[in-house]
């Protein structure tokens, strides 16, 4: 263990413990924009800079680690100048118009310049880089509003392991490419959305973002209905619907979710929705009130068990609803004296 | 999953996901994650980059085939053939854990006197490979340390499943692969909760953490606690239901949450016993093609909507909670359920989906430290008996389920139950693809979805594409002997001749038209993975 002071106070970390995670353990907020929680420290944003004592340069406290009796000051006028300058460096690389983007509210460059008192930019650069694509079913891609963080290129190499992006180069100009310059949608990308989910500023957005601020969403924290995986994600939610879906960094998914968690939640809002209990009535499904219905079911078995016995009844749950809803029905029916209990085809 | 539950004492995964990352050899085996379980599909690749070797045992070449140190395009139905052989190998030159053998296990000598007539010549011409690289495969296995086996559905998908499974598990145990972190046999549940229904004892031999109905300490159990007679014969399957409703036994039948008619083999039978079954409530939150033969259709809500508790593939507890309204007059399925119980003189007092879970932990020995206070904090994987149990990660560390010693239960290979004939010469597989979950009714309302993948397709090698006179992008007939359906045809080089492949997902084109009603004479799990076909242009 070491320990360590930051800010004045003291906290004891296990080894190889960056300055960052003992900051988060302290609850100091450090401004960042290059590190992703699982990968290896990128290091090369220089955003979460802070002052050790006994060192004379600024330490990137996300890959710096602590040692026993390093004394850290996250905060002061030299740090404050450098991170504001690292902000004006990447606004003038950045299309500020932010009124026509969809990041606002989520994007941690206008965060930080509002923070670090930036309004506008010494440096002038125009970026030449390539047009929008907006070719995939689910996202869009704005090169002017990247800040080359490579959190998108580390996550679809690293995590997500598919290999899709990368960084090109071409006459000053770097950016985030496909290989062979494609599209989306002509590319290999499986469209997990993951790459848009770290994206900092509105380079990478969902198509779906244009609909809703991030002020406006309130967050619910859920496991994926979909597969066995059980991903964690948060429903955003704007006026009771379901807008956008963000992973969450649970044990089975660590902030990846596939093309069906992230971007196939329309089902849940749609107008197909069955909404009332239903009766055949003359061979048509028919509109019914909830104690017609549940009479009528429960007057079925009844009559059924009466004539035939309980073991003429049967009833599958189903691997699509929760615990609980599984429970209550193998309690009914077994209750009703069968065992003839299962759920569908077995898959 | 009867198979695990068998040798081990646990059908469940022995492993947890993240466990895979550590990993030296990862055998995949029919099972192609990157498609059915993709995250967990992207985590086997972080494994790979972090110098985990992987085989893959598919008769596609499924994408992680392309990054595999070997494929194996194993010919559908011949598992059983191809793991005893790997057995074979691993003991015939000596690279079994013996230690391990010796102290953990029973019935190696059992084990030998099967798998000793599979050698590697003699198994090659069986499942169509090279015996060089079965061996090669045996070997790369065994130098595992730890090597996990992940499979899915094609492995339980055919009437020899469960022996299957079992000699799934006897290779892992051989190389003392079980019981250990990283290492394991690792079933990929499909749907979002299956393990969780079958830990809810939504089966018809036992109640909720496969306590079992013919046990009469149990039945004294849940009499005492639910207040109620119950009844200790053993229930029906699915299927046998199915076979039931014809012979007139069963006229009533509940169907909470699933679609049986896109699902379920051999969709004809099913179509008419759901049409003969006299009395049909169908619980769901579409109209789909089983609410058409409904009596009764009872409108429930989604998990957006809803407090409760997922379990996932790795035995995981998780929450789900209420982010939207319920549409309309929907209820909860639990809630709906316990109003029907209502009605019958059965109380059960039920006010929120929170006290359901409280009843399962008191009444469920694995799920007996959850709650959801503290599923708010930490989601620990069952087995997890108290509150204060951190929750068990890897299964059989030091002792198995089933008790001190695991048991080899070898098989021998069986032919599948439908083999091509000469009307039709080809072996049909399904499965599952990257863009849809089950029938279509979830996830067919993303535009971008259908976009990508909207309309039934069935994959065909260029050899029998050829010979049947199909180019790439044609509607064909496809047909056995059940019946026809058309889809568009993909030529591709990731079949072997004789085989051709049909994702299972569109009501339109549902490949379950055609598939057989055999099933796993133990675990009733029907072989949607082999049956005889022919295809022909439309
Ligand atoms: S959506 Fe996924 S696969 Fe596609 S580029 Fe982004 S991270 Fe890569
Ligand atoms: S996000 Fe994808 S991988 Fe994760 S649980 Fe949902 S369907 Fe499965
Ligand atoms: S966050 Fe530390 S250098 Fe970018």
């Amino acid at each position: 263990m070491h320990n360590v002071i930051i800010d004045g106070q003291s906290i004891e970390v296990e080894k190889g413990t960056t300055i960052l995670k003992a900051c988060e353990q302290l609850g100091i907020e450090i401004p960042t924009l290059c590190h992703l929680e699982h990968l290896a420290p990128e290091g090369s944003c220089r955003m979460c800079v802070v002052e050790v004592e006994g060192v004379q340069n600024l330490q990137i406290s996300c890959a710096t680690p602590c040692w026993d009796g390093m004394v850290v000051t996250t905060m002061n006028d030299r740090i404050r100048t450098f991170r504001s300058m690292i902000v004006e460096l990447l606004l003038a690389h950045h299309d500020v118009d932010c009124f026509n983007c969809s990041a606002v509210g989520d994007c941690k460059l206008y965060q930080y310049a509002m923070e670090y008192g930036v309004e506008e930019s010494r440096f002038d650069h125009i970026k030449k880089v390539p047009v929008k694509d907006e070719s995939s079913d689910f996202f869009n891609y704005d090169p002017s509003k990247c800040i080359l963080c490579r959190r998108c290129v580390r996550t679809c190499n690293e995590l997500q392991s598919n290999g899709t992006l990368s960084l090109k180069k071409r006459g000053g100009d770097t950016f985030v490419s496909l290989p062979f310059d494609k599209l989306f949608k002509d590319s290999n990308c499986v469209s997990c959305g993951n790459c848009v989910s770290v994206c900092p500023t509105g380079a990478l957005t969902t198509k779906a973002s244009k609909t809703y601020r991030s002020w406006e969403v309130t967050r619910t924290r859920t496991t994926c209905s979909y597969c066995g995986v059980g991903c964690q994600m948060d429903l955003l939610v704007k006026n009771d619907k379901v807008v956008g879906v963000e992973p969450a960094d649970g044990a089975p998914n660590k902030n990846l979710l596939c093309v069906k968690g992230k971007f196939a939640y329309n089902f849940i809002n749609s107008p197909d929705r069955l909404t009332t209990p239903l009766i055949r009535k003359d061979g048509v499904l028919t509109p019914a009130s909830w104690d017609e219905a549940l009479d009528f079911v429960a007057d079925n078995i009844k009559k059924v068990k009466d004539e035939s016995g309980p073991d003429a009844l049967a009833g599958f749950a189903s691997g699509r609803v929760s615990n609980e809803d599984n429970y209550v029905f193998m309690k009914m029916m077994r209750s009703i004296g069968t065992n003839n209990v299962d759920h569908c085809a077995r898959v | 999953m009867a198979g695990l539950a068998t040798t081990l004492g646990s059908g469940a995964m022995t492993n947890a996901i993240g466990e895979l990352l550590g990993a030296e050899v990862i055998l995949i085996f029919g099972s192609n994650p990157t498609e059915a379980h993709p995250v967990i599909g992207a985590q086997i690749r972080q494994a790979r980059k972090r110098g985990a070797k992987l085989i893959v045992v598919d008769p596609r070449v499924i994408d992680l085939a392309h990054e595999a140190e070997i494929h194996l395009k194993v010919k559908p139905g011949t598992n059983v053939a191809l793991l005893n052989a790997l057995m074979n190998v691993i003991i015939t030159e000596d690279l079994l854990d013996k230690e391990y053998v010796e102290n953990r296990t029973e019935g190696f000598d059992e084990l030998w006197s099967v798998v000793k007539g599979y050698t590697p010549e003699k198994v090659g011409p069986i499942c169509n490979l090279d015996p060089e690289d079965i061996k090669a495969v045996a070997r790369l296995y065994a130098s595992g340390d730890p090597a996990s086996i992940v499979y899915c559905l094609g492995v339980t998908e055919h009437s020899t499943g469960t022996t299957g499974v079992m000699s799934i598990a006897n290779l892992a145990l051989l190389c003392g692969n079980v019981g250990k972190v990283s290492g394991g046999v690792n079933p990929l549940r499909g749907q979002n909760n299956v393990q969780g229904a079958c830990d809810m004892g939504a089966m018809p031999t036992d109640f909720s953490g496969y306590q079992k109905v013919a046990n009469p300490e149990v039945i004294a159990k849940f009499e005492k606690a639910w207040g109620v007679e119950l009844s200790n014969k053993p229930g029906l399957t699915s299927p046998q239901v199915f076979d039931a409703i014809a012979e007139g036994d069963i006229r009533f039948l509940y169907i909470m949450g699933e679609n049986p008619m896109v699902t379920d083999p051999n969709l004809h039978f099913v179509e008419e016993m759901l049409k003969k079954v006299e009395f049909l409530v169908v619980q769901d939150i579409f109209l789909n093609e089983t609410t058409e033969l409904a009596d009764v259709v009872l409108p429930a809500t989604c998990f957006a909507e809803k407090e409760g508790t997922f379990t996932n593939t790795e035995r995981r507890v998780q929450r789900i909670r209420k982010a939207v309204s319920a549409p309309g007059e929907s209820r909860h399925d639990w809630e709906i359920v316990s109003q029907v119980m209502e009605r019958l003189g059965l109380k059960n007092n039920f006010t929120s989906a929170k006290e359901v879970m409280d009843e399962v932990a008191s009444l469920t020995p694995s799920y007996g430290g959850y709650s959801y206070e503290r599923l708010d904090r930490e989601q620990p994987q069952w087995p997890c008996p108290d509150k204060d149990h951190p929750g068990t990660p890897t299964l059989h560390v030091g002792k198995f389920a089933r008790g001190e010693r695991a048991i080899f239960k070898p098989s021998e290979y069986k032919p599948s139950a439908e083999l091509p004939t000469e009307d039709f010469p080809l072996i049909l597989s399904t499965g599952r693809m990257l863009y849809h979950y089950h029938s279509t009714t979830m996830t067919g309302r993303t535009e971008g979805i259908m976009n990508i993948a909207g309309e039934a397709y069935v994959e065909i090698s260029p050899e029998d594409a050829i010979k049947a006179g199909i180019a790439d992008g044609d509607r064909v007939k496809v047909s056995s002997p059940r019946g026809e359906i058309e889809a568009t045809a993909r030529v591709t080089e990731k079949l072997s001749k004789g085989v051709i492949y049909m994702p299972m997902h569109w009501p339109d084109g549902a490949v379950n038209w055609l598939t057989s009603s055999h099933v796993d004479p133990i675990t009733h799990t029907p072989e949607y993975k082999v049956c005889a076909a022919k295809v022909a242009k439309a």
